[in-house]
């Protein structure tokens, strides 16, 4: 296993009744590098994260996150992590300010005021703070959440349709953040993203999921390049309506 | 330079905290997110307090009445209201721990907890805290409020109660750790075990009565339950005015018996959780 390696996957494999969730995946996140994984409704994307976060229970496979056995040996790495989803939320009732200084101590964040109004000014909070989290627009929230992620600058990131409730402008306000944070600080991301602009524009790798399996991966550009296709929307409906290994076999005979 | 300064400092008082396993700043970081709820929610500090007083107005005119007609009710004053406080102290201990808990769930919060560097152990821990804070805020004036019109001074048993209260509590939380076992496992589908598991409890328990009023089948059954040992405790302090220390000894141990038994079924219900990866999906 690299010790350079955010996240190392190997035969991860999860299964409900008769349905293989995710079956035999496997592939890596380098610090540093964004990964992105893509795949239609159920492909399995949200059940890898899950795996990797601890949350969920693999029935085989390894996961190992900055060269620490997972779940075994999550205690080691949590604070190192952190992550978004759209299927998690934060209390309503608390105020911005009041949910990140919680989280914060949680994370063992040293300073957390200052961190808290660092991350203010870098997400557009400020005004925010003391307003009650359910008081939110659908996009100030992913802000929150956004900050609630790297409130203790982690090293492993992970993150589940980051920009699906902000208008276009926020969202790529947004994208411009993380890419700023993964240069700045060198972390591993792991994006789950429905949006294929932003995948083009932040993952140096995609693995593209289909019934949980993995049925391609490859830079954004050598998969466009591949599949005979202009964009990433192109390559992901080819994969999702199944004609990926027609139009793959086409772009490769082309090239 | 100073942004990767910050990061190392954050990292360092993490790891830190993670050398020590089990982190009481976690712990009190969970117990602030839970003091910042009740301080932005009136209701919830009205509710806390409205049912101790209803209890106590109910069954405090209940004994007036009795007292007045009954020589045994007369020579044990405050045998109704003492037995109504304390089995609040059961009833609301494991309540404020279930919706404590409960919290998370409703604010879909329990993902991000369980995603963090908070253990469960520290999780569990801050739920007791947290229901000793609810029953301060809802039993304390309750005392006073008995003090002040029914003459009844539950705090007049001194050391005893202190014995009673650990008793009760431990008994409370050991019901409500089981509870949140099966909330992470179930999901919100199993929200009213948070209400209605504990007062299936309480009539075997003898609140108001001995334990030889039960049927003879359910004798041994009051007698595995710790609530039991402190009501007749109780009763043996109001009419007889001794300490059974017996009986104290015998609640305790059995309550760690039971805390030991519900510890483990919370974490094969946590296990359980995750392998059916319920813990995404704690809706209904």
């Amino acid at each position: 296993m690299s010790a350079e390696a955010a996240i190392t996957v190997e035969a991860l494999t999860k299964i409900y009744g008769q349905t293989r969730a995710v079956d035999g995946v496997s592939f890596t996140v380098p610090l540093g590098a964004t990964v992105g994984l893509l795949g239609g409704n159920g492909a399995g994307k949200t059940t890898t994260i899950g795996m990797i976060m601890g949350l969920i229970q693999p029935d085989g496979g390894k996961i190992s996150v900055l060269g620490a056995a997972m779940p075994a040996a999550r205690s080691r790495v949590l604070h190192r992590m952190n992550f978004e989803s759209p299927y998690v939320d934060m209390p309503h009732r608390l105020t911005v300010r009041q949910n990140l200084t919680v989280f914060g101590r949680l994370y063992g964040v040293d300073g957390v005021a200052d961190r808290i109004r660092q991350l203010a000014e870098d997400f557009a909070l400020t005004d925010l703070l003391d307003r009650p989290a359910g008081r939110l627009s659908a996009g100030q929230k992913t802000r929150v959440a956004l900050a609630k992620a790297l409130i203790n600058d982690p090293d492993v990131l992970l993150l589940d349709e980051p920009t699906a409730s902000l208008d276009p402008d926020t969202a790529d306000w947004v994208r411009s953040r993380l890419e700023t944070y993964r240069h700045t600080f060198g972390v591993g991301i792991l994006l789950a993203s429905h949006n294929m602009p932003e995948v083009e524009r932040l993952c140096d790798n995609v693995i593209m999921l289909k019934q949980g399996r993995i049925v391609d991966t490859g830079s954004p550009a050598d998969l466009v390049s591949r599949y005979g296709r202009s964009d990433m929307e192109e390559v992901f409906l080819d994969v999702a309506r199944g004609r990926g290994e027609a139009a793959h076999l086409a772009g490769w005979e082309n090239g | 330079m100073t942004a990767t300064l910050q990061r190392d400092r954050h990292r360092d008082r993490a790891a830190r905290a993670n050398k020590s396993g089990f982190s009481f700043a976690r712990v009190g970081a969970m117990v602030l997110r839970h003091w910042y709820l009740l301080r932005s929610s009136w209701p919830r500090l009205l509710e806390i307090v409205y049912w101790p007083a209803v209890n106590l107005l109910t069954w405090g005119l209940v004994q007036t009445y009795v007292q007045q007609h009954s020589g045994f009710f007369a020579n044990a004053a405050g045998l109704i209201i003492g037995a109504m406080l304390l089995s609040d102290v059961l009833i609301r201990g494991q309540q404020g721990f279930s919706f404590a808990f409960l919290e998370e769930l409703w604010s879909r919060n329990i993902g991000n907890l369980m995603m963090s560097p908070l253990r469960p152990s520290e999780l569990l821990a801050s739920l007791m805290v947290v229901s000793l804070i609810r029953l301060a805020i809802g039993m304390i004036p309750v005392s006073l409020v008995a003090i002040a019109l029914f003459d009844f001074n539950i705090w007049g048993l001194g050391g005893v109660l202190a014995l009673f209260f650990l008793n009760l509590i431990l008994t409370g939380w050991s019901v409500g750790i089981v509870i949140a076992g099966v909330l992470l496992r179930q999901g919100m589908a199993a929200e009213s075990f948070a209400w209605t598991v504990i007062f299936a409890v309480v009539p075997i328990t003898c609140v108001y009565y001995p334990v030889a009023t039960l049927p003879s089948f359910l004798q041994p059954v009051a007698w595995s339950l710790p609530p039991t040992y402190v009501f007749e405790g109780m009763r043996a302090a109001l009419i007889g005015h001794q300490f059974r220390s017996d009986l104290m000894l015998d609640a305790f141990l059995i309550n760690l018996v039971l805390m030991g038994i519900a510890t483990v079924g919370f974490y094969w219900l946590l296990n359980s959780a995750r392998r059916q990866g319920s813990l995404l999906s704690t809706g209904e």
